[in-house]
């Protein structure tokens, strides 16, 4: 585990998927969750993908959900065939889920910079110019 | 047994770490937040959400066969491409539940060995046949009806992963259930053989579909946890006779009857009433000793086993790739 709040240490590889679970030691299995990333060579387990989906033209991609495959072509068909059954991407992304570096869950209030204080950073702070028509 | 694991605490934390992770843990239930992947979680509910999320994805993945038996001889091209559909959805839910449950630490592998072994649980509706057309009807809407009941309020367990994945499956569950009440409609308003089909199927599939809640609040001990941790957020019985005020109004317009005599609304407690239902037999389909258990698993067995050449043909290819791929970096790097 990383110290709170230090962004030179990722908490995790990436994704959702806990491979940190406790039931991580010991070892007694080739689960995916067992080992530090999914060994995307390994004939029996099919490698972790993230996929994001963008809606429509103008949009970011957003996660959709993740999927197993052997490969990235095999990934993006079964992102296909899973999250867009009606139309609801005109874009896939996949990516290795351990590709993918993710901040400590616990670091809210360290890791992120406190608001407290900070009001100056929105434009509600600033009152004085109510009233005051296109500002 | 890696499950068994679940229940112990990781080596690298100290007491001190688990009291301010139960705190958090406290804390995010008590403002009605999401727990999420990474955070501390009690051992036991880990252990409660694991059981649930791979059940019902494993109910999700066998709930396909009844139906998937019926599409070849489905009585038009339409009710054809519908029923595949549908079948294609449930697939997906399934999927969409596996990935939810390896967050909580279990390999999708494993689960699935777990199912076709005999050792996991699923819905005991799924071990019941569909014996005519009309039942595919009465799945529809009797079966994906009481899921739906069953799944809206566990769009907001407090299992962040779980949520999403009922809020994406409770999308597409709509179209099930109305498919379904189609097919019964118009069997209803068929010939007299075609609404007898109907009512028969309605028959067989009530009582069961109306057991997919569970047992009785009295007689299900691990509800209330489930529901102090935000996971389940109505009982068992309330969510029952809430189905079943929903399918009095809606029995009438298919001009079919519900098999209950005893259904009336309780004006003090202001909720849906039924007469018994057969708690032995739902026991006994739970412990494999229903109609179709050996069946749905023997199927599923071998759908596993035929898929296994595509499986390691799809991939031997990605390392054949993955080989050429780097033996073309290699030669780049050294030019
Ligand atoms: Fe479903
Ligand atoms: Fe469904």
């Amino acid at each position: 585990m990383s110290p709170h709040g230090n962004p030179d240490a990722p908490a995790s590889s990436a994704t959702e998927i806990n491979r940190e679970a406790p039931n991580a030691s010991p070892k007694v299995e080739a689960a995916p969750e067992a080992g530090p990333a999914v060994d995307h060579h390994d004939r029996s387990t099919w490698g972790l993908w993230e996929v994001f989906v963008r809606s429509s033209r103008g949009l970011s991609h957003v996660h959709a959900g993740s999927l197993h495959a052997p490969d990235a072509a095999m990934a993006l068909r079964n992102a296909r065939d899973l999250y867009t059954r009606r139309n609801e991407g005109v874009s896939i992304w996949v990516v290795p889920a351990d590709a993918i570096a993710a901040s400590d869950p616990d670091s809210k209030g360290s890791f992120f910079e406190s608001p407290q204080g900070k009001d100056y950073r929105h434009a509600t702070y600033y009152t004085k110019s109510e009233g005051v028509k296109h500002l | 047994m890696a499950a068994q694991n679940l229940q112990s605490v990781p080596a690298e934390l100290t007491p001190e770490e688990d009291a301010a992770g139960q705190a958090h843990f406290d804390r995010i239930i008590a403002e009605d937040s999401r727990i999420e992947p990474r955070d501390w979680m009690p051992a036991a509910y880990r252990k409660t959400l694991l059981r649930q999320v791979s059940q019902h994805a494993h109910s999700e993945i066998i709930g396909m066969q009844p139906e998937a038996n019926w599409i070849s001889r489905a009585p038009s091209l339409k009710r054809k491409a519908i029923l595949m559909a549908k079948v294609q959805d449930e697939a997906g839910h399934g999927l969409y539940l596996y990935s939810a449950a390896e967050t909580l630490g279990q390999s999708r592998d494993k689960m699935m060995d777990d199912l076709i072994a005999g050792k996991a649980r699923y819905s005991s509706i799924f071990n019941y046949p569909a014996l005519t057309w009309a039942d595919m009807g009465a799945i529809g809407w009797l079966v994906d009806g009481a899921a739906i009941c069953n799944q809206v309020p566990l769009c907001r367990a407090s299992y962040g992963p779980y949520g999403r994945a009922m809020v994406r499956i409770c999308k597409e569950e709509s179209f099930h259930q109305r498919q379904g009440f189609e097919i019964l409609l118009e069997l209803s308003n068929g010939t007299p053989e075609q609404k007898q089909m109907a009512q028969d199927a309605v028959n067989r599939w009530y009582a069961p579909a109306l057991m997919m809640f569970g047992p009785p609040d009295d007689d299900s001990p691990n509800s209330k946890q489930s529901m102090a941790w935000n996971i389940k957020r109505f009982s068992n019985d309330e969510l029952r006779s809430r189905f079943v005020g929903m399918m009095v109004e809606q029995v009438r317009v298919l001009g079919l009857t519900l098999p209950d005599d005893q259904i009336r609304f309780n004006e003090d407690t202001r909720k849906w009433e039924h007469g018994p239902l057969d708690w032995d037999e739902f026991h006994e389909v739970l412990a494999g000793r229903g109609p179709c258990n050996a069946q749905r698993l023997e199927r599923r067995r071998a759908a596993h086993d035929d898929g296994a050449w595509v499986r390691e043909a799809a991939a031997a290819y990605a390392d054949k790739q993955r080989a050429k791929q780097s033996a073309k970096q290699q030669k780049e790097y050294a030019a």
